[in-house]
């Protein structure tokens, strides 16, 4: 694989990523109309078995499932997109797909600023508030004197 | 003889029609919604996830609204639910390093690089009843202060350094799935732990207890303990290529353990490790402290015979679904399987007496 298909797949990697975190709510209102499309595979709820590492590093081990959704669709210039997102929320798997799809045509620029990086922007926020909560309650220790050495 | 009885679906109808009113309650009480049971009462959603299995904080809500609070109802309802899901495949081993970190606290490390962080905890709190809770309209706020963006290393790589710890090794191999393949005995460390971290609590915490009250002790202390959410990723077939396809919170506790040494093993210190779904710090704690009195075979260690150590025990009775499908099964009509037993007793009593009667 050329240097630049690693490119365009770790890209396509972080949009994805991104989308399938969204909350589906804001997603719709950056979205509210979809182009036309056909559904190559419809939105299904399934379940991904997540698996953790025994000791964190060790072997793998069956954690539980997650519910997830996934969605295909082919736009009408024949690009076809895939989407996949956490819950049940089949609009969201859709659009997921569509934003997929769109994000490899010329109107990427615009759907990025218009969508993704708001989307991203969002996450990033409430991360980062959400680190400076848990920062508050970081023990500072000091060490008392005590009264026979003083 | 079997005799078919029919007779009980109005009975049944009205029953449930009745059980729906009383779900409701009072209806001058205003209607919880799914929404505030998923916000509000998180723990007891948490503990859904983890006990039923699968991580949707939604569906776990609605569960615990159907089942009227009953938890163990709820995780009955969605392992009913979860068995209707195709599955899409497996993750990736989820990277609790790369943990978004709420809570992260050692008992054997004072400072330790990322500092112990308290996050959301009951710990240091009075329990005292708060009645300001009763009177509505509260909506109190977390301080804040300036994070950085320091990596969290997992505590026991300090131990590791100077080889005073057992190590995890990386591994590939695919583990056992008991919800593919009925559990089959002994069971591997991996097949323990799914079988554990969907256990039931209560039971999960005996059975920790018991180590530490002498019933197969293994002298643990919380090595560290973190809460906080992880990407999880997974290999996408149309793609050939990971995608992050959410993320999920999730509790990790591991023990340090000390350890004389064996036959087979140095003398070093040896390690439980417990995860489990959402904010579940008691379960972890009890799961790594379970999962490390269950390697006593492997590290060479004597069986006291103690519960905790017994496998089969462990495994077989840790899962609320079975045990109560098989305890309340004996609530319903045995009225064939009673009819015989009667025979059986009128019989053996007609008998008895008949001999009685002979010897006077």
């Amino acid at each position: 694989m050329t240097e630049g298909a690693n490119t365009g797949q770790r890209e396509r990697q972080i949009w994805m990523s991104a989308i399938a975190k969204a909350n589906p709510a804001r997603l719709e209102e950056l979205m509210p109309d979809l182009p036309p499309l056909t559904c190559l595979r419809p939105p299904e709820v399934g379940a991904v078995m997540v698996q953790g590492r025994i000791g964190a590093t060790g072997a793998p081990f069956n954690l539980g499932e997650m519910t997830v959704t996934r969605c295909s669709v082919r736009l009408s210039d024949g690009t076809v997109g895939h989407g996949y997102a956490q819950g049940r929320d089949k609009p969201h798997a859709l659009r997921a797909a569509v934003l997929d799809a769109l994000m490899q045509t010329d109107q990427a620029a615009q759907v990025r600023t218009r969508i993704l990086d708001v989307l991203t922007a969002k996450a990033e926020l409430a991360r980062a508030l959400r680190a400076e909560k848990a920062a508050a309650t970081k023990v500072d220790f000091f060490t008392m004197v005590r009264g026979e050495d003083a | 003889m079997y005799v078919a009885v029919k007779g009980g679906e109005r009975a049944i109808d009205n029953a449930h029609a009745w059980l729906a009113a009383e779900r409701r309650g009072d209806p001058s009480v205003p209607e919880l919604s799914v929404t505030q049971i998923r916000e509000q009462l998180k723990l007891a959603v948490n503990r859904v996830m983890a006990e039923g299995s699968l991580y949707d904080p939604d569906l776990a809500a609605l569960a615990i609204k159907q089942a009227r609070g009953d938890l163990i109802e709820a995780v009955f309802l969605i392992r009913a639910y979860r068995t209707t899901l195709p599955r899409f495949g497996a993750s990736q081993p989820i990277s609790t390093d790369a943990m978004a970190v709420d809570r992260r606290v050692s008992a054997t490390f004072k400072d330790l690089p990322g500092g112990q962080i308290l996050g959301p905890t009951f710990d240091y709190t009075h329990r005292l009843l708060d009645f300001k809770l009763a009177a509505e309209g509260e909506s109190p706020t977390a301080h804040t202060a300036p994070a950085d963006s320091a990596p969290v290393p997992h505590v026991t790589e300090f131990l590791n350094r100077d080889g005073l710890i057992e190590t995890a090794e990386p591994s590939d191999t695919a583990p056992p799935d008991l919800t593919r393949e009925p559990m089959e005995l002994p069971a591997d460390r991996a097949l323990r732990l799914q079988a554990i971290t969907r256990g039931d609590e209560g039971f999960i915490l005996s059975m920790a207890y018991s180590t530490q009250r002498g019933y197969g002790r293994t002298h643990a202390f919380v090595g560290e303990l973190r809460i906080g959410t992880v990407s999880v990723s997974m290999d996408i077939p149309e793609l050939g290529f990971p995608i992050e396809i959410g993320e999920i919170e999730v509790t990790e506790c591991e023990t340090v353990n000390q350890f004389k040494g064996s036959k087979t093993e140095p003398p070093q210190f040896t390690r439980g490790y417990g995860l489990v779904f959402g904010q579940s710090e008691r379960k972890a704690i009890a799961m790594s402290l379970v999962d490390r009195a269950l390697r006593w075979k492997e590290l060479g260690e004597d069986s006291i015979g103690a519960p905790a150590q017994d496998e089969e025990f462990v495994l077989m009775h840790c899962d609320n679904i079975q045990a109560t499908g098989f305890l309340e099964h004996i609530k319903l009509p045995h009225y064939v399987d009673f009819q015989s037993e009667l025979e059986l007793v009128r019989r053996l009593r007609a008998e008895a007496m008949a001999a009685q009667e002979a010897a006077e």
